[in-house]
């Protein structure tokens, strides 16, 4: 028997692709599409980095990735199942620090929507990563300004 | 009171990840902080949005005691 619908998690949590996939993988899909989003080693510092550091308030995080998830299921109603799972605090080189799964009848939505999701949190999640190499850290420079996901082009 | 949050490098450079401000509107919690926190905090302040319960503040706008109002700098997730 097929569950809840949407699983949006913003925590200190290594993450589980594979656990996600399991989750949103339903009877009446035939794709399940995943990205994970992996720290690694180059940023615009010239510093190999060895980690990254990530921030945020979790109840907004979650409440704006909410939001992200609600317009993906908008302009996607074919669209089954919707996982987004961020992970705060020390992410290694190497390890997701975000991941998204999304399962649908048919591949097509379910790639789009995955795209959609992955790129809406970006740009609409409050969520800051320090960069950390050997002897130092600095904030990530690769920044930009906070929209709300209405404002995000259709 | 309304409580300020602040976020990422907001954070940093107030020292504190929130605070208890008296004031009758967005602007003037803002103001206060900027006292409070000084100018690295005034410098993240020029380049932030300002929220009030998760929704951008308008200019003026009136906040009373159960209102969380957030400084959000430029992001960097993913």
């Amino acid at each position: 028997m097929d569950g809840a619908s949407e699983w949006v998690a913003v925590s200190a949590q290594p993450l589980a692709p594979d656990e996600l996939v399991a989750w949103a993988t339903r009877r009446d899909c035939g794709a399940v599409v995943t990205f994970c989003g992996t720290a690694r080693t180059t940023s615009t510092f010239e510093h190999e980095i060895i980690e990254l550091d990530y921030e945020t308030d979790v109840d907004l995080a979650e409440s704006r990735i909410r939001a992200v998830t609600a317009r993906a299921r908008e302009r996607w109603p074919e669209v089954r199942a919707i996982a987004v799972h961020h992970r705060i605090g020390t992410v290694l080189v190497r390890e997701p620090a975000v991941v998204v799964a999304v399962s649908s009848p048919h591949r097509r939505e379910a790639f789009e929507a995955a795209q959609f999701c992955i790129d809406a949190v970006k740009h609409t999640v409050p969520m800051w990563k320090r960069e950390v190499w050997q002897g130092g850290s600095a904030w990530s420079e690769q920044t930009e300004d906070i929209v709300d996901v209405g404002d995000l082009a259709p | 009171m309304s409580r300020l949050l602040l976020l990422g490098p907001a954070r940093e450079a107030a020292g504190v990840r929130s605070a208890e401000i008296d004031a009758a509107t967005v602007d003037e919690v803002i103001a206060l902080a900027t006292l409070r926190f000084g100018k690295p905090f005034a410098e993240i302040v020029a380049i932030s949005r300002v929220w009030v319960n998760g929704v951008e503040a308008s200019p003026g706008q009136d906040v009373g005691p159960i209102d969380e109002i957030a400084v959000v700098p430029p992001i960097s997730g993913g």
